[in-house]
């Protein structure tokens, strides 16, 4: 990233957003993290990919639950 | 039903039970106690059982209460490490990023495998890969996806920040999304 962008407040890099993706699944983000998300997944070809991925880890744990509970 | 009857089902369903328990607790000794705590229990109050479809489901249930009864007094045992390095390794420095943080290489598109996802050879793909997952990260995550706990009551029932909390569930998240790519998504 040109280093300039990364003055603005709300410019997250993929690796920040990475991270954040993944702490959605246990905790709630304060709220200019989840707007630095949603505008660098805007822009991001990467990332968006990455946040299916966890949406499929969560769909297949959610699987994986009814069939460790006995249903 | 005869008692006789109602206690060979409860001991049919052990095999079934100790392995999520095992998986959860990562001790066969604790993983033991607590099954034979809830045919016990369950042994105890058939009664309860009545009018309930699904035997499995009702045991699990009570196997869960027992477990996080175990979790609580055990959590000093919980909590503690391996000692490998397995344990403090994080996976995101192991993701393919340039210097400035952007990514290298676009993530794998894993499409929409909702069929796939309810198959028998995904599921022991996923056991697998829990299986994998280094002890104190597993009984972390496991609290989380099977236990249902909110991270709030994990920390309550441990002891423990909630910092260190979100650190080992974004490893074992991250590493078990390495351990499905390489095993599932990408052999495909």
């Amino acid at each position: 990233m040109n280093p300039l962008l990364r003055k603005f407040p709300l410019m997250r890099s993929c690796k920040e957003v990475t991270a954040l993706v993944v702490a959605q699944e246990d905790r709630a983000l304060p709220a200019t993290e989840r707007v630095a998300l949603r505008v660098h997944m805007a822009m991001c070809k990467a990332c968006p990919v990455f946040e299916r991925q966890m949406l499929t880890m969560r769909n297949a744990m959610k699987q994986w639950r009814s069939y460790a509970s006995g249903d | 039903m005869s008692a006789t009857d109602f206690e060979q089902q409860l001991v049919a369903q052990r095999g079934y039970l100790m392995r999520f328990a095992r998986l959860q607790l990562r001790n066969d000794a604790w993983a033991e106690d607590a099954v034979s705590e809830t045919l016990l229990a369950a042994l105890a109050k058939p009664q309860a059982f009545e009018g309930r479809s699904q035997l499995k489901t009702w045991l699990v249930g009570i196997l869960k209460h027992k477990i996080i009864d175990t979790l609580r007094q055990r959590q000093r045992e919980v909590l503690l490490d391996s000692g490998s390095e397995d344990d403090s390794f994080d996976p995101l420095e192991h993701m393919a990023f340039k210097a400035d943080g952007h990514f290298a290489q676009r993530p794998s598109d894993w499409g929409n495998p909702e069929q796939d996802l309810n198959s028998r050879q995904f599921m022991a793909v996923l056991d697998a890969c829990n299986e994998k997952l280094p002890p104190m990260q597993a009984r972390l995550f496991l609290m989380r996806e099977w236990l249902e706990l909110s991270s709030d009551e994990i920390c309550k029932e441990l002891g423990l920040t909630a910092t260190n909390l979100y650190v080992q569930l974004h490893r074992a998240r991250l590493r078990l999304r390495e351990c499905l790519e390489l095993n599932w998504f990408a052999s495909r």
